[in-house]
C-alpha cells in the first residue's frame, strides 16, 4: 500500500483549547456573579455592567459561544483532520476563525454589559456583531467542508455528518433570527412582531440548543469516546439512525417553550409531539454512547477521561429525557417559567457540555504535548468536585422550581391566591444560596483543572505539526456488491449538506410559514394601539435592561394566573411588539397587567421601586436601578425608531416622526408633573426613568380597555 | 391576505412531504438492517485508525 505524509495541524487545537479554558473560567464566574446577585440583591452597587438583568445575558452568551463554541472548534479541528486524513484546508483560514471568533466574544460581552442587546435570548448580539457572526461561520464552513473534500478516506464517518448537519443549521437559524432592521450601529428592531417574533425566537432558541449545544457534541463523542475507550463506538448502524431522526425530529420542537401562551394552538401542538418523539433519537445516541464501553467498563474506574465522559453522556440522557416531558402540557403548567428550568438547562450544560469538554481536555492535552496528565489525583478530585457541584446546584433548583409552581397555584378555602408573588419569591433564597455553593464546588474545580494542564504542558513538549503516514486514497473506487443510495451518499459531502438542509428546511417552513402568512393564526383586537413615542422609547430602556430576564409578559390561561395578574395574554395583542417581551422565567411577576387593574401602582410607587426595590418590596430580590433617575434620555433617536416602526408595519400616521417628541415631553411632563403631586419627588421629565415608568403604566392598558367597552356594549 | 389557503390544492403539499420523509425513514431502516458486517466494521474503526503502525501517537 501506498503511503503520503500528511502533517496535521496541532497548534489550531492548542489556540482553540486554551480558549475552552479561558472563557470557561469568565462564563462560569459570571454565572456565579448572578447566583451570588439573587442571595444579595445590592450586590451591584448600583452600577449597571455588574447588574444581574445584564449580566446574565453575558453568561449565557459566555457559556455557549464562548466556552462551548471554542470546545466546538477544538474538537472538530482536532478530529477532523484525523477522520480525514489531511491537514485543514487553509491554516490562515483557521487562525482567521479563531481570532475573529474571540473578537465577537469581546465584542459581546463589552455590548452587552452596555445594554446593546436585541432581548431575544441567546440571540442578544446586534446587528454588526451578527454579520460578524455570519461572516466567521462561512470561513469554518468553507474551512471544514473544504477539508472534507480533499480528505484521504473515502468514507465519511458519522462524527462528521453532525458536524455538517451543525453548519448549515446553525446558520440558517441564526441568520433567519437575526433579521432586523437597524435605527443606529447599537440598536435595532427585528423584523417580526409578537407571536411570530417569539415562534421564530424559540424556533432559534430551541435549535440552538438542539445544534450548538447538541449535534456538535454528539460528533464529538462519536470520536473521542471511542479513541479514550480505544474502542470502536457501539453500533454504527445506530448511529445512522440516529443522525437522521435527530436532526429531523428536532427542528420541529421549538414551540415547547410557548405552551399555554398566546401561540396558535397547533403549533404548541406540533412541538409537543415532536418533542416526545425526540425521546428515541436521544436515547439512541445515548444507549450508543454507554454501550461504547460494554465490556471496559473496569476501564472507567481507572481513567478520569472515562469517566467524565460517562457521566456527560448520563446528563445527556437525563437532560433528553426531561425535555420531552417538561413538553407535556402538564407538566410544563408546573415547570414553566420557574427555576425547573435552570435545573433542567444545567445538567446539560455542566453535565453533558461541561463534562464532555473536560474529558476531551484531559485527553487532549497529554497527547499533543507528549506527555501523560501532571496529576492523575488532582483530575479525579475534579471529577468529585465537579460531580458533587452539578448535584448542589441542581437538587435546590429543583426544590426551588417545584415550591414556586406550588406556591403560585395554591388558593385558600375562600378562593384566594394563598401567597403573594413576593412571599413567593423570598421563600426561595435559602434555595438560592445553595446553588450559588453548587456553582462554587464546580467552578474551584475548573480551577483546579486549569492549573493541571498547564503543569501537564509544561511537563511535557508540544508538537504543532503531527506529521504522520497515511495509505494514499486509489484513484478509482471498486463499489462493494449491493451498495446503493445511503452508502455513496456518505462519500459526498456537498450533497449530503445539501439533503441536511432540506431537512432541517422543511420541519422549519411548516412550522414558522403558517403564522406568517394565515392572517387568522393572530386575530387583531381593534383597541390594540402602537405604543406612544415615550412609551417607546421606555420599551427599549426595558429591553436595554435586560428586564425579561426575570419577567414574562405573559399571562396563561390558569386560574391561579389569572387572579394574580388579570385577564390571560391573546396572541392580537403584541401585534407592535418589536422585539416581543414575553420572557421565560419569572425570578419576579409577570408584568403584562402592569399597568391596570389590582396591578396598577402610581407614578411615584414606580420612581421609587426603580430606585429601590427592596425597600418599597421588603425582601425583594430585584437590584436597584438607580442611574435610570440620573441618566437623560435620549430623544434624538425618536423620529429614527417612529420610521423603522413605520416601515415594519406599525400604523403611525404619516410625517409623525417629525412631531413624535412634542408628544413625548408632553406626556413626560404629566409623569414628572405626577411625582411632583404624589410624593413631591423632583424629577427632570426628561429622566430615564420617566419614560419607563410611561412604558410600566401602559401595559395591558389596551386590552383593557376592549373588556371596558365590551361591558359597556352588554348593558 | 389568505396567501396558503389561496393556493390551489395547498394541502397535497404537507402530504407530499410527510410520503417522502415517510419512504426516506423507511429505506434508512432497510439500508441500515442490510448493510454489510465487514465494511461496517471497516467504518466504525475509522477513528482509532491502526492502519499504519509507524503513526505512533494517533
Amino acid at each position: 500500500m501506498d503511503y503520503v505524509k500528511v502533517s496535521y495541524d496541532n497548534k489550531i487545537v492548542k489556540q482553540f483549547a486554551v480558549a475552552t479554558v479561558f472563557w470557561g473560567i469568565i462564563g462560569m464566574t459570571v454565572g456565579l456573579w448572578i447566583a451570588l446577585e439573587l442571595v444579595f440583591p445590592k450586590l451591584n452597587m448600583g452600577i449597571p455592567q455588574l447588574t444581574f438583568s445584564r449580566d446574565r445575558p453575558i453568561h449565557t452568551n459566555a457559556v455557549i459561544f464562548a466556552f462551548v463554541g471554542n470546545g466546538i472548534f477544538m474538537g472538530v479541528y482536532y478530529s477532523l483532520q484525523r477522520l480525514c486524513k489531511t491537514r485543514m484546508l487553509s491554516d490562515f483560514l483557521s487562525k482567521l476563525h479563531f481570532w475573529a471568533w474571540q473578537l465577537i466574544i469581546v465584542l459581546a460581552a463589552l455590548s452587552l454589559s452596555m445594554g446593546i442587546t436585541t432581548g431575544k435570548e441567546y440571540a442578544e448580539l446586534e446587528w454588526p456583531i451578527d454579520i460578524l457572526i455570519t461572516l466567521v461561520w462561512v470561513i469554518f464552513g468553507i474551512n471544514m467542508m473544504g477539508t472534507i473534500i480533499k480528505r484521504r478516506e473515502r468514507h465519511i464517518y458519522v462524527g462528521i455528518w453532525f458536524y455538517i448537519a451543525t453548519l448549515v443549521t446553525v446558520a440558517m437559524l441564526h441568520i433567519v433570527n437575526s433579521l432586523e432592521i437597524p435605527i443606529s450601529l447599537t440598536k435595532s428592531y427585528p423584523i417580526y412582531a409578537g407571536v411570530q417574533d417569539a415562534l421564530v425566537q424559540w424556533w432559534y432558541g430551541h435549535n440552538a440548543v438542539a445544534f450548538f449545544l447538541t449535534t456538535p457534541y454528539l460528533g464529538l463523542m462519536y470520536y473521542f469516546l471511542p479513541k479514550a475507550a480505544n474502542r470502536p463506538v457501539y453500533s454504527y448502524k445506530l448511529s445512522i439512525v440516529h443522525f437522521w431522526t435527530l436532526i429531523f425530529l428536532y427542528i420541529w420542537a421549538g414551540p415547547h417553550h410557548l405552551l399555554y401562551t398566546a401561540l396558535p394552538h397547533w403549533a404548541q401542538t406540533l412541538g409537543t409531539v415532536f418533542s416526545i418523539m425526540l425521546i428515541a433519537p436521544s436515547w439512541g445516541g445515548m444507549v450508543n454512547g454507554l454501550l461504547t464501553l460494554r465490556g471496559a467498563w473496569d476501564k472507567v474506574r481507572e481513567d478520569v477521561v472515562l469517566k467524565f465522559m460517562v457521566v456527560a453522556v448520563t446528563a445527556y440522557g437525563m437532560s433528553t429525557f426531561e425535555g420531552p416531558m417538561l413538553s407535556l402540557k402538564n407538566v410544563n403548567a408546573i415547570g414553566h417559567f420557574t427555576d425547573w428550568i435552570v435545573a433542567h438547562v444545567h445538567i446539560g450544560a455542566l453535565g453533558w457540555n461541561g463534562f464532555l469538554t473536560f474529558g476531551i481536555l484531559y485527553w487532549l492535552i497529554p497527547k499533543m504535548w507528549r506527555t501523560n496528565i501532571y496529576s492523575k489525583s488532582a483530575a479525579n478530585f475534579h471529577f468529585w468536585i465537579g460531580t458533587l457541584g452539578i448535584l448542589v446546584y441542581a437538587v435546590p433548583m429543583y426544590w426551588s422550581g417545584f415550591t414556586q409552581a406550588l406556591m403560585w397555584k395554591d388558593f385558600t378555602p375562600e378562593g384566594n391566591l394563598s401567597y403573594t408573588f413576593l412571599e413567593t419569591s423570598t421563600q426561595l433564597k435559602g434555595m438560592y444560596a445553595l446553588r450559588s455553593i453548587g456553582g462554587t464546588l464546580y467552578l474551584i474545580g475548573v480551577f483546579v483543572m486549569a492549573w493541571n494542564l498547564i503543569k501537564t504542558a509544561k511537563q511535557g513538549s508540544f508538537l504543532a505539526n503531527e506529521d504522520v503516514e497515511v495509505p494514499a486514497m486509489a484513484k478509482t473506487y471498486n463499489k462493494p456488491k449491493g451498495e446503493f443510495w445511503h452508502r455513496p451518499l456518505e462519500r459526498r459531502p456537498v450533497q449530503f449538506m445539501i439533503l441536511a438542509l432540506v431537512m432541517v428546511i422543511i420541519g422549519g417552513v411548516i412550522e414558522l410559514v403558517p403564522t406568517f402568512l394565515i392572517k387568522s393564526n393572530i386575530p387583531t383586537i381593534a383597541s390594540v394601539k402602537p405604543y406612544t413615542p415615550l412609551e417607546l422609547q421606555g420599551r427599549d430602556i426595558y429591553v436595554r435592561e435586560g428586564c425579561y430576564v426575570c419577567h414574562s409578559q405573559m399571562v396563561r390561561p390558569f386560574r391561579s394566573e389569572v387572579k394574580r395578574y388579570g385577564e390571560y395574554s391573546k396572541a392580537g395583542e403584541f401585534v407592535y411588539d418589536h422585539p416581543f417581551q414575553w420572557g421565560s422565567k419569572r425570578t419576579g411577576p409577570d408584568l403584562a397587567r402592569e399597568g391596570v387593574g389590582t396591578l396598577k401602582k402610581n407614578d411615584s410607587w414606580h420612581y421609587m421601586h426603580m430606585l429601590n426595590p427592596g425597600e418599597v418590596s421588603t425582601g425583594s430580590v430585584m437590584p436597584p436601578y438607580p442611574w435610570l433617575h440620573k441618566n437623560e434620555l435620549d430623544t434624538s433617536t425618536t423620529a429614527a425608531k417612529i420610521r423603522v416602526m413605520q416601515k415594519l408595519g406599525v400604523p403611525y400616521p404619516e410625517g409623525y416622526d417629525k412631531i413624535a417628541n412634542q408628544d413625548l415631553m408632553k406626556q413626560a411632563d404629566q409623569i414628572a408633573a405626577n411625582l411632583q403631586t404624589e410624593k413631591e419627588i423632583e424629577s427632570s421629565s426628561t429622566a430615564e426613568i420617566i419614560a419607563l415608568i410611561a412604558y410600566l403604566q401602559r401595559l395591558g392598558v389596551d386590552i383593557n380597555t376592549e373588556t371596558n367597552l365590551q361591558n359597556q356594549v352588554k348593558k | 391576505m389568505h396567501y396558503l389557503s389561496d393556493i390551489d390544492g395547498v394541502s397535497i403539499y404537507p402530504i407530499i412531504s410527510l410520503f417522502i420523509f415517510f419512504v426516506f425513514f423507511i429505506g434508512l431502516f432497510y439500508w441500515v438492517q442490510k448493510m454489510d458486517k465487514s465494511s461496517i466494521d471497516e467504518i466504525r474503526n475509522i477513528p482509532l485508525d491502526n492502519s499504519n503502525p509507524n503513526n505512533l501517537n494517533n
